[in-house]
Protein backbone atom coordinates (compact mmCIF):
# COMPACT_ATOMS: atom_id res chain seq x y z
CA UNK A 1 0.00 0.00 0.00
CA UNK A 2 1.50 3.31 -1.06
CA UNK A 3 1.36 6.32 1.18
CA UNK A 4 -1.04 9.21 0.73
CA UNK A 5 -0.94 12.63 2.32
CA UNK A 6 -3.61 15.31 2.37
CA UNK A 7 -3.56 18.60 4.24
CA UNK A 8 -6.29 20.70 5.82
CA UNK A 9 -6.36 23.82 7.97
CA UNK A 10 -7.91 23.95 11.44
CA UNK A 11 -7.64 27.29 13.30
CA UNK A 12 -4.40 28.18 11.55
CA UNK A 13 -2.86 24.77 12.15
CA UNK A 14 -2.11 22.42 9.26
CA UNK A 15 -3.27 18.87 9.80
CA UNK A 16 -1.65 16.36 7.46
CA UNK A 17 -3.67 13.17 7.22
CA UNK A 18 -1.30 10.37 6.28
CA UNK A 19 -2.30 6.86 5.25
CA UNK A 20 -0.39 3.77 4.19
CA UNK A 21 3.25 2.93 4.88
CA UNK A 22 6.07 5.35 5.68
CA UNK A 23 8.98 3.29 4.43
CA UNK A 24 12.20 3.71 2.45
CA UNK A 25 11.31 5.06 -0.97
CA UNK A 26 7.98 6.56 -1.92
CA UNK A 27 6.47 6.81 1.57
CA UNK A 28 9.42 8.66 3.05
CA UNK A 29 9.72 10.92 0.01
CA UNK A 30 6.02 11.90 0.15
CA UNK A 31 6.33 12.82 3.83
CA UNK A 32 9.52 14.82 3.18
CA UNK A 33 8.03 16.68 0.22
CA UNK A 34 4.78 17.41 2.06
CA UNK A 35 6.54 18.97 5.05
CA UNK A 36 8.94 20.97 2.88
CA UNK A 37 6.05 22.24 0.77
CA UNK A 38 4.13 23.36 3.87
CA UNK A 39 7.16 25.15 5.29
CA UNK A 40 7.85 26.89 1.99
CA UNK A 41 4.30 28.28 2.09
CA UNK A 42 4.75 29.54 5.63
CA UNK A 43 2.75 26.81 7.34
CA UNK A 44 4.86 26.16 10.42
CA UNK A 45 2.34 24.71 12.85
CA UNK A 46 1.91 21.16 11.67
CA UNK A 47 0.17 18.06 12.98
CA UNK A 48 0.91 14.72 11.35
CA UNK A 49 -2.16 12.54 11.77
CA UNK A 50 -0.86 8.96 11.73
CA UNK A 51 -4.19 7.24 12.44
CA UNK A 52 -4.14 5.43 9.10
CA UNK A 53 -0.41 4.76 8.94
CA UNK A 54 -0.19 1.01 9.11
CA UNK A 55 3.56 0.63 9.13
CA UNK A 56 6.78 2.58 9.57
CA UNK A 57 10.30 1.25 9.02
CA UNK A 58 13.60 2.71 10.22
CA UNK A 59 13.69 5.01 7.20
CA UNK A 60 10.21 6.28 8.07
CA UNK A 61 11.28 6.88 11.67
CA UNK A 62 14.24 8.83 10.33
CA UNK A 63 11.90 10.86 8.15
CA UNK A 64 9.73 11.75 11.15
CA UNK A 65 12.86 12.89 13.01
CA UNK A 66 13.92 14.89 9.96
CA UNK A 67 10.48 16.52 9.71
CA UNK A 68 10.56 17.40 13.41
CA UNK A 69 14.01 19.01 13.29
CA UNK A 70 13.28 20.74 9.96
CA UNK A 71 10.08 22.36 11.29
CA UNK A 72 11.78 23.40 14.54
CA UNK A 73 14.69 24.90 12.62
CA UNK A 74 12.20 27.04 10.69
CA UNK A 75 10.74 28.29 13.96
CA UNK A 76 7.68 26.06 13.81
CA UNK A 77 6.21 23.20 15.80
CA UNK A 78 5.31 19.67 14.76
CA UNK A 79 3.08 17.29 16.65
CA UNK A 80 2.10 13.67 16.03
CA UNK A 81 -1.53 12.63 16.33
CA UNK A 82 -3.33 9.29 16.71
CA UNK A 83 -0.49 6.80 16.74
CA UNK A 84 -1.40 3.19 16.06
CA UNK A 85 -0.08 0.65 18.56
CA UNK A 86 2.63 -0.46 16.13
CA UNK A 87 3.92 3.07 15.61
CA UNK A 88 3.59 3.87 19.31
CA UNK A 89 5.65 0.78 20.19
CA UNK A 90 8.32 1.67 17.62
CA UNK A 91 8.70 5.17 19.03
CA UNK A 92 8.95 3.70 22.53
CA UNK A 93 11.62 1.20 21.46
CA UNK A 94 13.66 3.91 19.75
CA UNK A 95 13.23 6.29 22.74
CA UNK A 96 11.64 8.90 20.49
CA UNK A 97 8.29 8.81 22.24
CA UNK A 98 9.39 11.48 24.70
CA UNK A 99 11.01 13.60 21.99
CA UNK A 100 7.91 14.10 19.88
CA UNK A 101 4.86 15.96 21.11
CA UNK A 102 2.28 13.19 20.76
CA UNK A 103 -1.48 13.69 21.05
CA UNK A 104 -4.48 11.43 20.72
CA UNK A 105 -7.06 14.17 20.32
CA UNK A 106 -7.09 16.53 17.34
CA UNK A 107 -8.69 19.46 19.16
CA UNK A 108 -6.13 19.21 21.96
CA UNK A 109 -3.33 19.01 19.43
CA UNK A 110 -4.55 22.17 17.65
CA UNK A 111 -5.10 24.02 20.92
CA UNK A 112 -1.63 23.06 22.09
CA UNK A 113 0.24 25.30 19.64
CA UNK A 114 1.75 28.54 20.89
CA UNK A 115 -0.05 31.62 19.57
CA UNK B 1 6.69 -26.27 12.59
CA UNK B 2 8.03 -28.54 9.90
CA UNK B 3 11.48 -28.20 8.37
CA UNK B 4 11.90 -26.49 4.99
CA UNK B 5 14.07 -23.88 3.31
CA UNK B 6 13.69 -21.30 0.53
CA UNK B 7 16.30 -19.00 -0.95
CA UNK B 8 16.24 -16.01 -3.29
CA UNK B 9 18.85 -14.08 -5.25
CA UNK B 10 17.67 -10.50 -5.54
CA UNK B 11 18.70 -7.35 -7.37
CA UNK B 12 19.97 -4.42 -5.34
CA UNK B 13 16.71 -2.51 -5.56
CA UNK B 14 13.80 -1.27 -3.47
CA UNK B 15 11.55 -3.84 -5.13
CA UNK B 16 13.77 -6.54 -3.63
CA UNK B 17 13.24 -5.08 -0.17
CA UNK B 18 9.47 -5.30 -0.54
CA UNK B 19 9.68 -8.78 -2.07
CA UNK B 20 11.87 -10.12 0.75
CA UNK B 21 9.61 -8.57 3.38
CA UNK B 22 6.49 -10.14 1.87
CA UNK B 23 8.19 -13.54 1.46
CA UNK B 24 9.38 -13.44 5.08
CA UNK B 25 5.88 -12.60 6.25
CA UNK B 26 4.40 -15.59 4.39
CA UNK B 27 7.17 -17.95 5.53
CA UNK B 28 6.79 -16.89 9.16
CA UNK B 29 3.00 -17.29 8.96
CA UNK B 30 3.35 -20.74 7.45
CA UNK B 31 5.87 -21.64 10.15
CA UNK B 32 3.25 -21.04 12.83
CA UNK B 33 4.47 -17.81 14.44
CA UNK B 34 1.86 -15.61 16.10
CA UNK B 35 0.82 -12.35 14.46
CA UNK B 36 3.15 -10.15 16.56
CA UNK B 37 6.17 -12.33 15.80
CA UNK B 38 5.27 -12.46 12.10
CA UNK B 39 5.36 -8.64 12.08
CA UNK B 40 8.68 -8.56 13.97
CA UNK B 41 10.25 -11.11 11.62
CA UNK B 42 9.07 -9.37 8.45
CA UNK B 43 10.26 -6.00 9.74
CA UNK B 44 13.67 -7.42 10.71
CA UNK B 45 14.01 -8.94 7.24
CA UNK B 46 13.01 -5.64 5.66
CA UNK B 47 15.65 -3.79 7.67
CA UNK B 48 18.26 -6.44 6.87
CA UNK B 49 17.63 -6.29 3.14
CA UNK B 50 17.51 -2.46 3.20
CA UNK B 51 20.93 -2.60 4.82
CA UNK B 52 22.22 -5.00 2.17
CA UNK B 53 20.79 -3.04 -0.78
CA UNK B 54 21.53 0.46 0.50
CA UNK B 55 24.68 0.26 2.62
CA UNK B 56 26.15 -3.01 1.38
CA UNK B 57 25.62 -3.09 -2.36
CA UNK B 58 24.77 0.62 -2.62
CA UNK B 59 22.15 -0.09 -5.31
CA UNK B 60 24.89 -1.49 -7.60
CA UNK B 61 23.00 -3.36 -10.37
CA UNK B 62 25.94 -5.77 -10.72
CA UNK B 63 25.70 -6.87 -7.08
CA UNK B 64 23.12 -9.27 -5.71
CA UNK B 65 21.49 -9.86 -2.34
CA UNK B 66 21.01 -13.48 -1.29
CA UNK B 67 18.22 -14.19 1.16
CA UNK B 68 17.21 -17.52 2.64
CA UNK B 69 14.57 -18.61 5.14
CA UNK B 70 14.85 -21.90 6.95
CA UNK B 71 12.49 -23.58 9.35
CA UNK B 72 14.59 -25.66 11.72
CA UNK B 73 11.65 -27.04 13.65
CA UNK B 74 11.92 -24.82 16.71
CA UNK B 75 13.11 -21.62 15.02
CA UNK B 76 13.20 -19.61 11.81
CA UNK B 77 16.69 -18.89 10.50
CA UNK B 78 17.13 -16.04 8.06
CA UNK B 79 20.32 -15.32 6.18
CA UNK B 80 20.85 -12.09 4.24
CA UNK B 81 24.10 -11.63 2.32
CA UNK B 82 25.37 -8.71 0.27
CA UNK B 83 28.44 -8.18 -1.89
CA UNK B 84 29.45 -4.84 -0.45
CA UNK B 85 32.56 -3.49 1.26
CA UNK B 86 31.72 -5.11 4.60
CA UNK B 87 30.24 -4.06 7.90
CA UNK B 88 32.05 -3.49 11.20
CA UNK B 89 29.41 -5.07 13.42
CA UNK B 90 31.32 -4.27 16.62
CA UNK B 91 31.26 -0.55 15.95
CA UNK B 92 27.66 0.15 14.99
CA UNK B 93 26.60 3.35 16.81
CA UNK B 94 23.89 2.98 19.47
CA UNK B 95 20.87 4.97 18.21
CA UNK B 96 19.57 5.41 21.77
CA UNK B 97 22.43 7.56 23.05
CA UNK B 98 21.71 11.30 23.34
CA UNK B 99 24.14 12.18 20.54
CA UNK B 100 22.48 9.72 18.14
CA UNK B 101 18.84 9.98 19.21
CA UNK B 102 17.91 12.67 16.68
CA UNK B 103 19.87 11.22 13.78
CA UNK B 104 17.79 10.46 10.71
CA UNK B 105 19.37 7.03 10.11
CA UNK B 106 21.18 4.25 11.95
CA UNK B 107 18.26 2.38 13.53
CA UNK B 108 18.01 -0.63 11.21
CA UNK B 109 20.42 -3.02 12.95
CA UNK B 110 19.08 -1.89 16.33
CA UNK B 111 15.53 -2.84 15.30
CA UNK B 112 16.73 -6.19 13.96
CA UNK B 113 18.43 -6.96 17.27
CA UNK B 114 15.32 -5.85 19.16
CA UNK B 115 12.92 -8.03 17.16
CA UNK B 116 14.99 -11.20 16.81
CA UNK B 117 16.27 -13.66 19.43
CA UNK B 118 19.74 -13.91 17.97
CA UNK B 119 21.69 -11.94 15.35
CA UNK B 120 25.09 -12.94 13.95
CA UNK B 121 27.36 -11.19 11.48
CA UNK B 122 29.83 -12.93 9.22
CA UNK B 123 32.35 -11.29 6.89
CA UNK B 124 32.31 -12.62 3.36
CA UNK B 125 34.78 -11.90 0.62
CA UNK B 126 33.32 -9.59 -0.48
CA UNK B 127 30.32 -8.59 1.61
CA UNK B 128 28.54 -9.40 4.83
CA UNK B 129 26.14 -12.13 5.83
CA UNK B 130 23.73 -11.51 8.65
CA UNK B 131 21.93 -14.43 10.28
CA UNK B 132 18.71 -13.77 12.17
CA UNK B 133 17.12 -16.36 14.42
CA UNK B 134 13.60 -16.25 15.82
CA UNK B 135 12.48 -19.11 18.03
CA UNK B 136 8.87 -20.19 18.23
CA UNK B 137 7.02 -19.00 21.33
CA UNK B 138 8.09 -20.97 24.33
CA UNK B 139 11.44 -21.86 22.83
CA UNK B 140 12.45 -18.19 22.96
CA UNK B 141 11.34 -17.78 26.53
CA UNK B 142 13.11 -20.99 27.54
CA UNK B 143 16.30 -19.94 25.80
CA UNK B 144 16.32 -16.48 27.38
CA UNK B 145 15.61 -17.89 30.83
CA UNK B 146 18.33 -20.50 30.47
CA UNK B 147 20.89 -17.88 29.50
CA UNK B 148 20.22 -15.70 32.53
Amino acid sequence: MTMKASSRQVNGVTIVDLSGRITLGEGSVILRDTVRDLLSKGNKQIVLNLADVSYIDSSGIGELVSAYTHVRREGGELKLLNLTKKVHDLLQITKLYTVFDIKDDEAAAVAGFSR
Amino acid sequence: MTGNRVSYTLDSSLDSVNQAEESALQFAKNSGFNEDDVQRISMAVREGVVNAVLHGNQYDPNKKVRVSFENSGDAMLIRIADEGAGLDADNIPDPLTPENLMKTSGRGIFLIRTFMDEVKFKSLNPGTEITLIKRVSGSAADAKESSQ
